[in-house]
């Protein structure tokens, strides 16, 4: 008992030198702190100003068929909203597509023949946007709508109680018409700087002392190997949460990204997303013999799934079957629709139970996995 | 109780293609500086690497302070100091630190083992709030050596400690190692330099995966039965290739400024030959040989064995 008691304290101390040393790494080593703070900032930064652009001046396109005075009121409002320009007005919609394609206009609005107060009560103004920046499409979209519906309000109290007509906009997307909102893409750099952060710097940390040779002193040593990884492990661990508020915050305050659901919910999932990570890390390590094999494998094997499975950047729904069977293994897929439900839908765990027993499943894999691979030899 | 003995020991890589280590057999006692001298490449690290048990053998077993490699080897992991032959210290945490993490990994303290390495870590001292990555080859040795001595291991392993550091940096080393022999710490010690081997008690010579002799060195000078001289001439290199061609030459080889061979004859033999052969300013003496030539010789004797047994 005595004995047993003894061995424990032993096992802290080790336990709590390791710790001690594996945070002096990360904290001398500039890249790694880089790597570690400097890169979410800037990805998030970057991502999130470069989606959420404010609309200014954007060019569009007026195609007046009906030369009405309602369509020539509606066009002096777009006009004079400090939003759009109107680059180009024709009388004929043949050329939309060239210009479009051309980049000379970010949208088009059309009215057709019939538009107008004479023709009844049923009137359908066009819009035709470019989808390649969904951002802006949509922006666009919101404020035609505005502007148009600003209008028919102005009519309606013109003319007291009594609507004189009603005005529908019908909006067609070129190339992107799965819209998607620039809101999605935060969750989605979350769910890919943790990816980044968690296995790439746990994987070469353990990969360098291999490289270096002191995991060779580290193994003709008392300290358990399964404490080795352990203590790999935990200061990654501590760093990546301390990253993901950082990262939190920044979405929230200086990107106005919402958080509508608990906060403890979404940092109890991504607690669990960055042991995912940090397992995946460890299984690595276990194969890599290099640092640069290392970075090499968690960059193809993990941020490039990532980016290309996740479904933020590109939508899953309109990606072969087989190749959206494969997304299924990518935790990151996983996470972020667990981040997506929490900030912007507000869910909560309830809906959510499915992807979390997923990703501990993968996680519980994993560790299996990599306890299994990790050599206590060197051959 | 031997401190290590290994029984016919071997070890391949690439699925036997590479033959390491071929059915060696020794044995080191209690309290000794036992040497193990070879070329690179001839299986040092691979004999290291198999007794610190990061490596199992093909075939064969070994015992490490009477524990097997293979089944006991947490036993061994608990109680051997080890030193690779890379610099495997921490090169971005401070001499002091890299030391307190050894101490605290071996569940000991500084203090508790000072006197150990006092006479190395005095040296690196004033030093000792630098990084480990910023000390000079030597230092970084020291340090080494602090940290693989620090829980004052009964059997002490070092692949290649001196190598790639200054001589005054290796005389130290060798002094510290002494003085460890003689508290009671056994030294397993490998080295790719001759002159090192006399300050081993004992030192078995290895070659391509071959042991070839253990003795002391003492003995190994003495068993050395051949007729050895030192030979020089203004041509150096033509001197070489003559005393090859010279017929009562049983060896020869480059040693420094002169050449070394071995005859099957005697000295006014060998000088009437050089004389004929137009060499002038011709210097011939005879020498007691050195732990390089007895090596060099213990390669021939094998090689010329191995071909006598591919020839029949």
């Amino acid at each position: 008992m005595h004995h047993k008691k003894k061995n424990n304290t032993k096992i802290f101390k080790q336990f709590g030198a390791f710790i001690r040393k594996e945070f002096y790494h990360v904290f001398r080593d500039k890249r790694t702190l880089l790597v570690m703070f400097a890169l979410p900032a800037v990805q998030i930064l970057l991502f999130g100003f470069a989606l959420t652009n404010e609309l200014k001046n954007a060019n569009i396109m007026v195609v007046n068929q009906a030369s009405s005075i309602e369509s020539k009121e509606i066009t002096d409002k777009i006009e004079a909203s400090p939003f759009f320009t109107i680059k180009m007005a024709e009388h004929n919609a043949e050329n939309v597509e060239t210009y479009i394609k051309q980049g000379k206009i970010k949208a088009v609005v059309i009215f057709p023949e019939n538009f107008g107060r004479a023709t009844g009560k049923d009137n359908t103004v066009q819009l035709i946007t470019e989808g390649t920046d969904p951002n802006i499409a949509k922006t666009i979209i919101n404020y035609i709508n505005a502007i148009i519906g600003d209008y028919q309000l102005t009519e309606l109290n013109k003319n007291g109680t009594k609507m004189p007509f009603t005005i529908d906009v019908e909006v067609a997307m070129l190339y992107n018409p799965e819209l998607n909102g620039s809101m999605m893409f935060i969750p989605g750099v979350i769910a890919m700087v943790m990816m980044i952060v968690c296995t790439t710097l746990t994987a070469v940390s353990v990969v360098r002392e291999k490289e270096f040779g002191s995991f060779e002193v580290l193994l003709v040593s008392p300290l358990r190997p399964i404490l080795v990884l352990i203590s790999k492990a935990l200061p990654y661990f501590v760093l990546s949460f301390a990253n993901l508020i950082i990262i939190l915050l920044m979405s929230k305050y200086i990107l106005g990204v919402p958080l509508k659901g608990s906060v403890f919910l979404l940092m109890a999932e991504s607690m669990l997303f960055i042991l995912t990570c940090l397992t995946f890390g460890l299984l690595f390590s276990s194969i890599a013999e290099t640092q640069a094999v290392a970075m090499l494998l968690s960059m193809m094997g993990m941020l490039l799934p990532t980016i290309l499975f996740t479904g933020f950047i590109f939508p899953l729904e309109n990606m072969p079957t087989f190749y959206q069977w494969l997304a299924n293994i990518v935790p990151a897929k996983w996470y972020f629709i667990v981040v997506k439900d929490i900030m912007l839908k507000g869910v909560g765990f309830a809906s959510i139970w499915k992807e979390t027993a997923i990703l501990g499943g993968m996680t519980i894999t994993l560790t299996a996995l990599s306890l299994l691979k990790f050599k206590k030899r060197m051959q | 109780m031997k401190i290590i003995e290994i029984n016919n020991l071997t070890k391949t890589y690439n699925k036997g293609k590479v033959i390491a280590l071929d059915n060696i057999n020794l044995a080191v006692e209690e309290s000794e500086i036992f040497g193990l001298i070879g070329p690179d490449g001839a299986g040092k690290t691979t004999l290291f690497r198999l007794l610190t048990t990061l490596l199992t053998p093909d075939k064969g077993n070994a015992k490490v302070l009477g524990y097997d490699i293979v089944e006991d080897f947490e036993a061994i992991r608990e109680s051997v100091g080890y030193m690779p032959g890379r610099f495997s210290l921490y090169s971005d945490l401070t001499v002091k630190e890299n030391l307190q993490f050894f101490a605290t990994l071996f569940d000991t303290t500084i203090e508790e083992n000072y006197h150990l390495i006092k006479d190395i870590y005095e040296q690196i001292e004033p030093f000792k709030n630098r990084r480990a990555g910023n000390l000079s080859g030597g230092m970084k040795q020291k340090l080494a050596l602090s940290c693989a001595l620090i829980h004052k291991p009964k059997l002490l392993f070092l692949d290649e400690p001196t190598t790639g550091i200054d001589p005054v940096s290796r005389v130290d080393l060798w002094n510290m190692l002494k003085k460890l022999g003689r508290e009671g710490i056994t030294i397993f010690v490998s080295t790719p330099y001759m002159d090192e081997a006399t300050k081993c008690d004992r030192i078995a010579f290895i070659d391509n995966g071959h042991i070839l002799n253990i003795e002391s060195p003492e003995n190994i000078i003495t068993n050395y039965k051949q007729n050895l001289f030192a030979v020089k001439s203004e041509k150096t290199y033509l001197l070489l290739k003559a005393l090859e061609k010279f017929p009562k030459t049983i060896n020869s080889y480059a040693f420094g400024e002169y050449a070394h061979v071995v005859l099957n004859g005697d000295e006014n033999q060998l000088k009437e030959y050089l004389v004929q052969n137009d060499f002038k300013e011709i210097d011939i003496k005879k020498i007691d040989p050195n732990i390089e030539d007895c090596f060099i010789e213990e390669i021939r004797v094998i090689s010329q064995h191995n071909r006598g047994i591919n020839e029949a």
